[in-house]
C-alpha cells in the first residue's frame, strides 16, 4: 500500500538558511510520527508543505499518492490552542461543523446530512455535554477536544497536529493525546505530531522525525533519544537522562531546554 | 465577529469624502457615497494585513479623507442642507433612481454573501485551519471589505455617514449578547436593523423638525442595552 504521507529527498531553504535537505520519510496508515526539534528548525513548515501551503526547494511530497494542494480533503489539521473572544457567536458544534463544509460554498449539502455528522463527531470525542456552549468560554482541553472532532469528522487518512498541547495543563494534554490515539486506532488515521515536548506523547509514538541544525533523524524514540545521535544533530555535546518512564535533554550550556521552553511565549 | 467595527467607521467617513465629491462634480451624492466606499474597501485591502495594524491604517487613511470631504463641500454652493443629509442621512429625499440602485446593490450583496457564508464564517473565526482546508482566506478578506463598503453606502442613505454604526454595529453586538449559534445571531441582527429603522421612520412623522436618525440611533441603543441586561443573566448558564 501507498504510504499515507511521504517526502522524498526534500529540501527547504528559507532567506539563504537550509533549514533541512535530502529529508526521506514516509508514514503509514496508522502510524503516529512525532516531529521534534528547537525552535525554528522547520517543523511547522513541514506541516505547511504536507498541507500544500508552502513549496519544496527541491525533492517531492505526496500526501494519499497527490500533491498536497489535490489532496486536502483528505488531511485533517489541529492546530495550537487559540484565544477566542468570548462574545463570539460560535458553539462547539459550529467549529465541528466547520470541518464538515465550511470550505464550501453555497449549499452544497443537505444541513440534516451536516447535523447527523457533527453530533456523531461531538460523540466521538466526548464532547456533546458542551457542544452549545460558545466556544469562547470553554477550557483549553474542551477546545482541543471539539478541533479533534472537526478534524477527523471526514474521517481523513492523515492527520497533522501543530503543537496541539501547547498551554494545556498536564491532566489536558494527558485526556487530548489518549483520545486522538483512541481516534486514530479506530479509523487507522496516520498521524504527523508537532511538538517541542516528547514526553506526553511517549506512549503512543511509533517513530520519530528530529530535525536539528539543518540535520535530520527519523527512527524509533529509543534509537533517536540517546546522547550520540542528539549531539551529531545538533553538533554539540547533548546528555539524554531517563526519569523512570520520561526522556529529559539536556544542553551543555541549556541551550536545549531554553528551545523547549521559551518558545512560542 | 472579524474585528471590524472601526472598518466600518472608516468605510462610512469616506463614502461621506465620497458623497461630497459626487454632490460637487456630477450633483449625486449616492452615486459618489458608492465610489468612495469602494475606492476605501480597495485601500484598506491593499494596505491590509493583521486586524491591529489594520485599524492604525485605517486612521490614518479616515483623517486625510474626513478633512478632503470638509474641503469638497466648501466648494459646493448648492444646497446647504444637502451637506446635513450626508452625515445624518435623508431617508425622505432619496429619488427613484437611486432606490433602484440601492436595491440592486442590496440583492447583489445578499446573494454574494448567501454563497460564501460559510467559507467567510470558516475565515473569521478559525483562519489557520480554513486555510489549511484550502479557504482562499486573503480572497475573501478583499471580498467582505467590498460588500461591507456597499452595505456602507446603503445604511448611510438613511442614517447618514456619521450614524451608520447604529445600523452596522448594534445590532449585530445585541444579537451576541443573546445567543452565541452564528445562524440565529445573522437573522437576529437584521431583524433588529428592521426593527430599529421601521421604528426611528414611524417615530419621526410625529415630529417636523427631528429627523429619523435620531429615533433609529436611539431604538439601536434601546435593543442592545435591553440585551446586554437580559443576555448578561443567560450567560453563566455555560460556565
Amino acid at each position: 500500500m501507498a504510504p499515507v504521507a511521504e517526502l522524498r529527498d526534500a529540501a527547504m531553504r528559507l532567506g539563504g538558511r537550509t533549514l533541512w535537505d535530502g529529508l526521506d520519510v514516509s508514514v503509514e496508515a496508522g502510524e503516529f510520527l512525532a516531529v521534534l526539534g528547537p525552535n525554528g528548525a522547520g517543523k511547522t513548515t513541514l506541516l505547511k508543505v504536507l498541507l500544500g501551503l508552502a513549496e519544496l526547494s527541491g525533492g517531492s511530497a505526496r500526501v494519499a499518492g497527490l500533491a498536497p494542494q489535490e489532496g486536502r480533503e483528505r488531511v485533517g489539521y489541529v492546530p495550537q490552542l487559540r484565544a477566542f473572544d468570548r462574545q463570539l457567536p460560535l458553539r462547539g458544534r459550529d467549529l465541528v461543523r466547520l470541518g464538515f463544509d465550511g470550505h464550501r460554498s453555497a449549499l452544497a449539502r443537505s444541513n440534516g446530512d451536516a447535523r447527523r455528522a457533527v453530533a456523531a463527531a461531538l460523540e466521538a470525542v466526548g464532547a456533546s455535554a458542551y457542544a452549545d456552549a460558545p466556544i469562547g468560554l470553554l477550557s483549553g482541553g474542551e477546545q482541543q477536544r471539539l478541533r479533534i472532532a472537526q478534524a477527523l469528522l471526514g474521517r481523513p487518512p492523515l492527520l497533522l497536529c501543530d503543537e496541539p498541547l501547547l498551554s494545556l495543563d498536564p491532566s489536558h494534554q494527558h485526556e487530548v493525546t489518549a483520545l486522538l490515539d483512541r481516534r486514530r486506532r479506530e479509523d487507522s488515521t496516520a498521524v504527523v505530531f508537532v511538538t517541542h515536548e516528547i514526553n506526553p506523547v511517549l506512549p503512543y509514538v511509533d517513530r520519530v522525525l528530529y530535525l536539528a541544525g539543518g540535520r535530520w533523524a527519523v527512527a524509533s524514540p529509543d534509537e533517536v533519544f540517546t546522547s550520540e545521535r542528539l549531539s551529531a544533530l545538533y553538533g554539540t555535546a547533548i546528555d539524554v537522562v531517563r526519569v523512570r518512564d520520561r526522556i529529559v535533554v539536556l544542553g551543555a550550556e541549556g541551550e536545549i531546554e531554553a528551545c523547549h521552553h521559551h518558545v512560542h511565549a | 465577529m472579524r474585528g471590524m467595527a472601526f472598518a466600518v467607521h472608516g468605510t462610512s467617513e469616506l463614502a461621506f469624502t465620497g458623497a461630497a465629491g459626487g454632490l460637487l462634480v456630477a450633483d449625486n451624492a449616492v452615486a459618489g457615497a458608492l465610489v468612495g466606499a469602494v475606492v476605501v474597501a480597495a485601500l484598506l485591502t491593499a494596505l491590509g494585513g493583521e486586524a491591529r495594524e489594520r485599524d492604525s491604517t485605517i486612521g490614518v487613511v479616515l483623517a486625510f479623507g474626513l478633512g478632503a470631504g470638509v474641503f469638497l463641500l466648501s466648494k459646493y454652493h448648492g444646497f446647504a442642507t444637502a451637506a446635513t443629509n450626508i452625515l445624518f442621512g435623508d431617508i425622505f429625499g432619496v429619488s427613484n433612481g437611486q432606490l433602484l440602485l440601492l436595491l440592486a446593490i442590496g440583492a447583489a450583496v445578499g446573494a454574494v454573501m448567501l454563497v460564501i457564508r460559510r467559507p467567510l464564517l470558516f475565515a473569521s473565526v478559525d483562519p489557520e485551519v480554513a486555510e489549511a482546508r484550502g479557504v482562499p482566506v486573503r480572497a475573501l478578506g478583499a471580498v467582505f471589505l467590498l460588500i461591507l463598503a456597499l452595505t456602507v453606502t446603503e445604511a448611510a442613505q438613511i442614517v447618514g455617514t456619521l450614524l451608520v454604526l447604529s445600523l452596522a454595529i448594534s445590532p449585530a453586538a445585541a444579537a451576541q449578547r443573546l445567543s452565541a449559534n452564528p445562524v440565529a445571531v445573522t437573522w437576529l441582527s437584521i431583524g433588529f436593523a428592521v426593527l430599529a429603522t421601521e421604528g426611528g421612520i414611524v417615530a419621526s412623522l410625529a415630529s417636523d423638525t427631528v429627523k429619523p436618525s435620531v429615533f433609529i440611533t436611539a431604538i439601536s441603543f434601546g435593543i442592545y442595552l435591553v440585551a446586554r441586561v437580559t443576555g448578561a443573566r443567560r450567560r453563566p448558564a455555560y460556565a
